[in-house]
């Protein structure tokens, strides 16, 4: 599985990071989690309000910091 | 009857009768003014955050983005401002914002007329004029800010600029198209009520602020000193509170209650709207991130139009107020 975090470096990614990492460890799941913060590379998945969320290149969540059960929802 | 006056009842009792403050004296009522004017104001905020927050949810950047790129000059202006109104704007979402709307085909134009609605007409603002100085006064901010975003808009469109925006934005390709989240009505509410909380936090303590500061200047400033130097007689006022308000990087919440107890002294409303207008419309935190994306030229073009915009309500109000 390959996790990616995007956003501009805001307090609200660090959040969903953290959230993410929790939520993958809860599931047990062994995974990197990226953070992209460069704009015309977050811009490329068409994402307009960060935070957003990434899983296998398919943005799965955007402009909203979820808590890490939302993203154990997702991950399964 | 007024929706506060119950309010008023009550404040006047806690003050007068139980603190045991004189009434009629400085202390008494700058106390008063405080206490009556930070219920009433959290009181609006609450509720009209929630209602636009919830109208918000259907109004994500990535559908506005669909809803604008349709190509319509003037009538695309005039959606992006009013939907301009109900969103806000952080300076971090600036430059997403703006290479998404030029990326999917909406016209320079139309994404500034959204740029300047955007933070120009704020809901907290308008709370807080409507609380301080009536509805009227709120609406007819609104209004003029609605008209400010579309007119400012419609020129930049007209003025071709495109080869001033940097050259990368047009470089940048989005590889998918966006699937749009479809929310539950509980969703909606349920991040509107976040929102409430998130806003009035940020905001609590600028706003206790101000209206201490109002409070204070209602209770002991000398009436109309401001008369003279501020005055409607003073021509260059208005360009002068604008051109101080324009770098100021303040919330609406801390400036408005200020300017409110200003206004008694004699500060004229047009020249006090003006000011707070350019504060909360334009910053120098949000002009340096604008230039990522905006060339040097395009972006005094930009800001001088938005400036003069200003600068142009002020004394049309100072005129018909």
């Amino acid at each position: 599985m390959k996790i990616k975090i995007l956003g501009s470096g805001c307090r609200n990614c660090k959040v969903l990071e953290a959230n993410t990492k929790r939520a993958l460890e809860e599931l047990k799941i062994k995974s990197d989690v990226e953070k992209v913060t460069d704009i015309a590379r977050i811009m490329e998945y068409g994402v307009m309000s960060t935070p957003a969320l990434v899983v296998n290149e398919k943005v799965v969540s955007y402009g909203r910091v979820l808590n890490p059960e939302e993203i154990k929802k997702i991950l399964k | 009857m007024d929706l506060f006056y119950l309010l008023q009842i009550f404040v006047n009792w806690l003050i007068y009768s139980l603190f045991n403050l004189q009434q009629g004296s400085v202390l008494g009522e700058a106390i008063n003014f405080f206490v009556y004017d930070s219920i009433k104001i959290f009181v609006l905020l609450a509720v009209i955050i929630l209602i636009v927050s919830y109208i918000r949810t259907y109004l994500a950047p990535e559908k506005v983005k669909k809803i604008l790129s349709k190509k319509f000059e003037v009538l695309g202006n005039m959606a992006a401002s009013t939907i301009g109104i109900f969103t806000p704007f952080c300076s971090c979402s600036a430059v997403p914002l703006f290479i998404g709307f030029v990326e999917s085909g909406v016209p320079l134009g139309v994404t500034f007329s959204y740029l300047i609605a955007a933070p120009l007409i704020n809901e907290v603002a308008a709370v807080l004029l409507w609380g301080l100085f009536g509805w009227k006064i709120a609406l007819l901010y609104i209004a003029s800010g609605w008209i400010i975003s579309v007119v400012a808009g419609v020129i930049l469109g007209k003025m071709h600029l495109e080869k001033y925006v940097e050259d990368y934005v047009y470089k940048i390709k989005i590889k998918q198209d966006l699937k749009l989240q479809k929310k539950m009505q509980r969703e909606r509410f349920s991040e509107a009520y976040q929102e409430v909380k998130l806003i009035i936090k940020k905001v609590f303590p600028y706003v206790l602020v101000g209206i201490a500061i109002g409070a204070f200047i209602h209770g002991y400033a000398p009436e109309n000193f401001l008369t003279k130097i501020a005055g409607e007689s003073n021509w260059f006022a208005v360009p002068i509170a604008v051109l101080i308000g324009v770098p100021l990087y303040s919330n609406a919440a801390g400036v408005i209650p200020i300017v409110s107890s200003l206004i008694e002294k004699g500060l004229p409303l047009g020249t006090a709207l003006a000011f707070m207008m350019a504060v909360v419309a334009l910053s120098l935190p949000e002009i340096i991130i604008l230039r990522k994306v905006l060339k040097t030229r395009l972006l005094i073009i930009y800001v001088s139009i938005v400036t003069a915009g200003i600068i142009f309500t002020g004394y049309l109000f100072n005129w018909i107020l």
